[in-house]
């Protein structure tokens, strides 16, 4: 059980697949200047990881090694079009406004990386809690990047305003930097030093 | 059979393949319908938002029942009862030859080769009087066909109101044609000078708000040179002769009949 557990939970802070690896930055940057986009997108990108894991894994015996990551390709391929397509049917603004990135999830590296280097050598349940696990690092850094972002960009938390800004006619001038993507860059940055000043060992070595 | 082989390789590539297109055709299809639907409120909602109609609260289909849908035959510049507007589709009739006209490539500003011969077009009233007329325009940007929505004032000049509903641009360069602070230069923008000649463009640059032209001028996006060229050759298009030219000659002259 054990290691169901680790399995599950390392990667939120011990290998959070941000803080850690510094993968999925194109989609943090993107879609994090509300928290709404930020929680479809971290549903979809768990989804996608953890049935791309598990299928990966049911099938792992009979992939030939020389076109596995095209299969593995292929499987997140679909499930991402899968995905896009309960947005547009469902969530049809917010599909509107992660646009692009949806289908961009197909090449966020997590996605591939869990499936070549656990699910490929794990049974059907680890690699999906492993999924799951990552999804989760993943959209726990998302999830803070986006609260601050809306927050002092905007002064609003899911459309709702907290801090009411000047436009508006209330107090809080509103930090428009925080809107644009490399505010996520800074905030992610800061994310990792306070990671690393908690956790010592994830410090890399000179070289 | 090895892992390896040629022939477990062929059957592992084609039975994958097989099973994604089954699941990817099957989501396309079985939510197609609510897609549609959801492009069609998309569609309605971006007609009311160029006339600055809109309201989040209420339902788009409620509000929308307050406009009226008509066809219009741009040749002639007559209403046509001929197709239902409710169900008419410009862009289905702009690909059958009963219904379309080739542009000859000299008049084509807006790049699009061809169009329906008839158009939707939104009237909104008041106690029977014309107040907004929307008027639906396409043309090519950089990338892509920018479709959008224009709504004019009473005085069939004045633009009211004015937004793409779908376009493929480069988001943050092009696609700032979406950006709320540009859109909100166009209303009260004139299309034509008393002349009749169509001067509505979109700047390389920023408006000189002293110019005798200001009127007709909007800013041009920094970065996106030929998206906002594409924006005013449509505009020149569609409000041009072979455009809507006649058809609001025809409205101005005799008001909308019943």
């Amino acid at each position: 059980m054990t290691r169901a557990r680790d399995v599950l939970l390392d990667p939120l802070f011990n290998k959070n697949p941000i803080g850690l690896q510094i993968l999925g930055i194109c989609s943090a940057l993107a879609v994090t200047s509300k928290l709404e986009t930020v929680l479809v997108m971290a549903l979809a990108v768990t989804f996608v990881i953890a049935f791309s894991n598990l299928s990966v894994s049911l099938i792992r015996q009979q992939i030939p090694g020389s076109i596995r990551i095209i299969v593995e390709m292929t499987i997140i391929a679909t499930l991402v079009i899968i995905v896009d397509q309960f947005l547009k049917a469902y969530a049809f603004s917010i599909s509107k406004q992660l646009s692009v990135f949806v289908g961009l999830i197909i090449t966020n590296c997590i996605v591939l990386g869990r499936a070549e280097a656990f699910a490929m050598k794990n049974s059907p349940g680890l690699s999906f809690l492993d999924g799951i696990g990552n999804g989760l690092g993943y959209s726990l850094v998302l999830v803070i990047v986006g609260f601050f972002r809306e927050l002092l960009g905007a002064g609003k938390l899911l459309g709702t305003v907290f801090l009411p800004t000047t436009s508006d006619g209330g107090w809080y001038l509103a930090n428009g930097l925080m809107l644009l993507p490399p505010s996520a860059f800074f905030i992610i940055g800061l994310l990792i030093w306070a990671l690393r000043s908690w956790k010592t060992d994830q410090i890399e070595e000179d070289n | 059979m090895s892992r390896d082989s040629t022939a477990k390789v062929l059957t592992v590539a084609f039975l994958l393949c097989v099973v994604c297109s089954i699941l990817v055709s099957a989501a396309a299809v079985g939510l197609s319908s609510r897609q549609e639907q959801n492009k069609l409120e998309e569609k309605r909602r971006n007609i009311l938002l160029a006339a600055g109609l809109y309201d989040a609260g209420i339902p788009v289909e409620d509000q929308f029942s307050t406009i009226e849908a008509r066809i219009v035959d741009l040749q002639s510049g007559d209403f046509t009862a001929e197709f239902d507007a409710a169900t008419f589709d410009s862009r289905a009739a702009a690909r059958l030859p009963e219904t379309n006209r080739l542009i000859p490539q000299e008049i084509d500003l807006a790049d699009i080769k061809k169009r329906s011969r008839y158009k939707n077009v939104y009237l909104v009233r008041e106690e029977g009087r014309l107040r907004q007329l929307i008027l639906p325009v396409h043309g090519k940007g950089l990338w892509s066909t920018m479709y959008g929505f224009i709504s004019l004032s009473a005085d069939l000049n004045t633009v009211n109101g004015f937004a793409f509903y779908e376009h493929g641009e480069t988001p943050g360069l092009g696609g700032e044609i979406d950006n709320p602070g540009w859109k909100s230069q166009w209303p009260g923008k004139k299309i034509y000078d008393e002349t009749g000649r169509v001067r509505i463009e979109v700047l390389k640059g920023q408006v000189d708000k002293s110019a005798e032209n200001f009127q007709y001028q909007v800013d041009g996006l920094a970065g996106a040179t030929l998206t906002a060229r594409g924006v005013s050759h449509l505009l020149q298009y569609w409000m041009g002769a072979d455009g809507y030219a006649p058809f609001l000659e025809k409205l101005r002259q005799e008001g909308v009949k019943p």
